[in-house]
């Protein structure tokens, strides 16, 4: 693929656990009217360092660019794109559903089933399904439940963890020194 | 009890002292060898204030007439000595009102810690009186910033904010304290950091891209090297005209580069950019290799990116790696530290002429001489030029001068003419263009290095910006030459409007005061130039003037700065008239 056409990367920000942080990384993308796809923080596999994972559609050009930018934040660790192939990722969707139709429409029994979608829980009201895999699979998945009639529905950030090895232990081994 | 606890400090820095967290934050300041400071004070700093008031033959707290003074002359004092400026100033407004220096000093790269006060911590959130989120504002237009609300924390954050500010590219730090912090007691100690582990400030030149650089240097037939502030951040001065000398090269400069080779150094060609020099534009796009040293290829210095130097290899030193092909495809970049990076490359350097190529640039000087400068600093037409005011600067001062300039005609004029025979002689804003940056940064540059001149230079639209810092000067007794150059227009935009617009002056013609008196309501020796023949003695009897003067000179009202490049336009289609 060339570097100018766009596609999906996934940012992996490494970073010191910072209040500031998210506004100081979001408003790089927001100066350049970047959308962000998503967004996701949690911990690392390394104490006390936090890690983004940010999806946008960019061509590579200007994904480097961002790369810098963030970078360049005191508290950034490392900061690595990726394309969708170079990486697995999950992304979940939860759907809230009338438990009624799950004993009135038989197809939603076979919906479920096929999807390898779980039931988290199920009360008198509604039922909650979550299925976790890559977008197309939770949408499809919308798109099968939706003529039934979704209370609510949600979707995740994506998470991710790269084929390749992150050697961000190393790299704070350096700085240390 | 206050040298007892002084000397416990000075003996070891590990040994602790129990105190407020507002004395906390003023020894911090003397950890750091923080002489002067400016701000402005208020509700939620007051305990900052009161110590400051204790430690006042310490430190010199000078009170400026705004916010927006204080960081500008912060940041004057941080552009001519190389430290590190301070600021501070209360919550919400006073905080707010930092902004626009903060904004200034953070596209220039001017390493400055500002402070402010905050609310108490209990009442964050709630729209408390002059409570702002100034961590949130300040966020896109700081290098760092923190809130500390803990007494405790107020010594580590205080010594990574001088770190962060000074080390690698500099820039400004806030650190925002809550009115309670300041007042609780604490164990304090005092450790400056020297290391912060996300944070790798100076990135390791690579010896690989030092000897590609060299060998394309070595092979070029019309290198051209342009030099940015990163130079004089870097203090790389004399390595970048050892080079420059050895090698043989033509080397011009960007607004924030300038001084850092003297203007009187033959292969010193110039300005860049939109109203830089002719031959410097013009051979940009004639060069086989282009070394970018320290700068960051703004677009008031490369006009239409497509139509930039496409010719040529580009060879880019920089110490910061998100600069690199952010503008300008680097062919080869060479990171780190302008001085390591440069002393690295000399010896690999073969010694060289470029005498057919130094004499194209003469060339075109002689035809921008012709042109344009001849009639701007020796004219014979009527009005006053800006240019003769300036070389008549030059004159008197011999060129040893620190001139420090506002935003418009007056500072592209004065840039262009002034003679520089010693680095950091110009201050001035570049990247945000500030109005009302020099007056106040005059004072902070002049505070900074009491033994140098330090002249003013604003136009009649600036100097109204921050015209109220007179009374610093008046306070301060600071020996700050102020000259204005009054065209009754705000004549950058008045250009634009000529030449783009149709000579329609939408809002640009001032009518102003009687600006002498304005000065001398400050108690300033003060003197009003309208005729040629009055200049020569005005200008002598400001230069000898052991305090502070001020200098109105009335120049023709629509002069305009050429040559140019047109906004969006190739910087081989500058224009000379």
């Amino acid at each position: 693929m060339s570097t100018e056409e766009k596609q999906l990367y996934a940012i992996s920000v490494y970073t010191e656990n910072n209040i500031g942080l998210l506004n100081r990384i979001s408003a790089i993308f927001q100066r350049r009217h970047i959308n962000i796809e998503s967004l996701n923080t949690s911990p690392s596999e390394i104490d006390g360092v936090s890690k983004f994972t940010i999806v946008v559609n960019m061509n590579e050009v200007g994904i480097q660019k961002i790369i810098g930018q963030i970078e360049k934040q005191v508290e950034v660790i490392k900061a690595y794109y990726h394309t969708l192939d170079e990486i697995i990722y999950q992304i979940a969707g939860l759907f809230k559903i009338k438990s009624e139709l799950l004993f009135e429409e038989r197809q939603i029994q076979n919906i479920i089933k096929e999807s390898n979608a779980r039931i988290v829980t199920v009360n008198k009201e509604f039922f909650v399904l979550e299925k976790s895999g890559k977008k197309e699979e939770i949408v499809n998945l919308y798109n099968k439940l939706a003529p039934f009639g979704i209370m609510q529905y949600t979707r995740s950030g994506l998470i991710a963890v790269t084929k390749e090895e992150m050697k961000i232990s190393t790299l704070l081994k350096t700085y240390n020194n | 009890m206050e040298t007892k606890t002084i000397k416990s400090i000075q003996n070891t820095t590990k040994s602790t002292i129990r105190i407020s967290g507002s004395e906390a934050i003023v020894r911090c300041l003397i950890e750091e060898e923080v002489k002067i400071i400016y701000g402005y004070p208020g509700g939620a700093i007051m305990p900052v204030y009161d110590e400051l008031y204790k430690f006042q033959d310490k430190i010199h707290h000078v009170l400026t007439r705004h916010e927006q003074g204080a960081t500008h002359s912060a940041q004057g004092f941080a552009r001519i000595s190389g430290k590190v400026g301070v600021a501070i100033a209360t919550s919400g407004p006073g905080a707010t009102n930092l902004i626009t220096g903060i904004a200034d000093a953070q596209i220039d790269s001017t390493p400055m810690v500002c402070i402010t006060g905050q609310v108490p911590s209990h009442l964050l959130g709630s729209d408390a009186f002059q409570e702002t989120d100034i961590v949130g504002i300040s966020t896109p237009v700081t290098k760092w910033n923190c809130q500390v609300t803990k007494a405790a924390d107020i010594p580590a954050a205080l010594a990574k904010a001088f770190y962060i500010a000074k080390s690698g590219r500099p820039g400004p730090v806030l650190v925002d304290i809550t009115k309670d912090a300041q007042f609780e007691e604490f164990d304090f100690s005092y450790e400056k950091c020297t290391k912060v582990r996300s944070y790798n400030p100076v990135p390791k030149t690579d010896v690989s891209s030092v000897e590609a650089a060299a060998k394309v240097i070595n092979n070029a037939k019309k290198p051209f090297i342009i030099w940015g502030q990163g130079v004089v951040l870097g203090e790389a001065e004399k390595e970048l005209i050892a080079l420059v000398e050895k090698a043989g090269i033509p080397a011009a400069w960007t607004i924030l580069g300038a001084s850092a080779i003297p203007t009187s150094h033959p292969l010193n060609v110039g300005m860049l950019g939109m109203h830089g020099n002719y031959a410097p534009n013009k051979l940009t796009n004639e060069c086989d290799v282009l070394i970018a040293i320290g700068m960051r290829f703004d677009d008031r210095v490369t006009g239409d990116l497509n139509k930039y130097a496409k010719q040529a290899k580009v060879i880019h030193f920089e110490i910061d790696p998100a600069e690199i092909s952010k503008n300008v495809k680097a062919d080869i970049a060479v990171l780190g530290d302008a001085k390591a990076s440069l002393t690295a490359i000399l010896p690999l350097i073969k010694e060289n002429s470029h005498t057919e190529w130094h004499q194209e640039f003469k060339d075109l000087y002689d035809i921008e001489y012709n042109k344009v400068i001849k009639n701007d600093i020796h004219p014979t037409k009527e009005g006053l030029t800006m240019g003769e005011v300036i070389n008549e600067i030059n004159i008197q001062s011999k060129g040893e001068a620190a001139i420090v300039t506002d935003v418009g005609q007056h500072q592209m004029i004065a840039c262009r003419y002034a003679d520089f025979n010693k680095t950091k002689s110009n201050i001035t804003s570049g990247g945000l263009g500030t109005m009302g940056f020099g007056l106040p940064a005059a004072i902070g540059a002049k505070m900074a290095a009491p033994e140098r001149e330090v002249v003013s230079i604003s136009g009649d639209g600036g100097y109204q910006m921050t015209i109220q810092e007179l009374g610093t000067i008046f306070q301060q007794k600071a020996a700050v030459k102020v000259v204005v150059l009054n065209n009754e227009f705000l004549g950058m935009v008045r250009q634009w409007q000529q030449l783009f617009f149709d000579k329609r002056y939408a809002s640009t013609e001032m009518t102003n005061p009687n600006f002498v008196a304005i000065a001398e309501a400050y108690y300033l020796k003060a003197r009003k130039v309208v005729k040629r023949a009055d200049l020569k003695e005005a200008v002598k009897e400001m230069m000898e003037s052991k305090e502070a003067y001020f200098l109105e000179v009335c120049v023709e009202k629509e002069g305009n700065v050429f040559p140019m490049v047109p906004s969006g336009a190739s910087v081989a289609d500058i224009r000379l008239e």
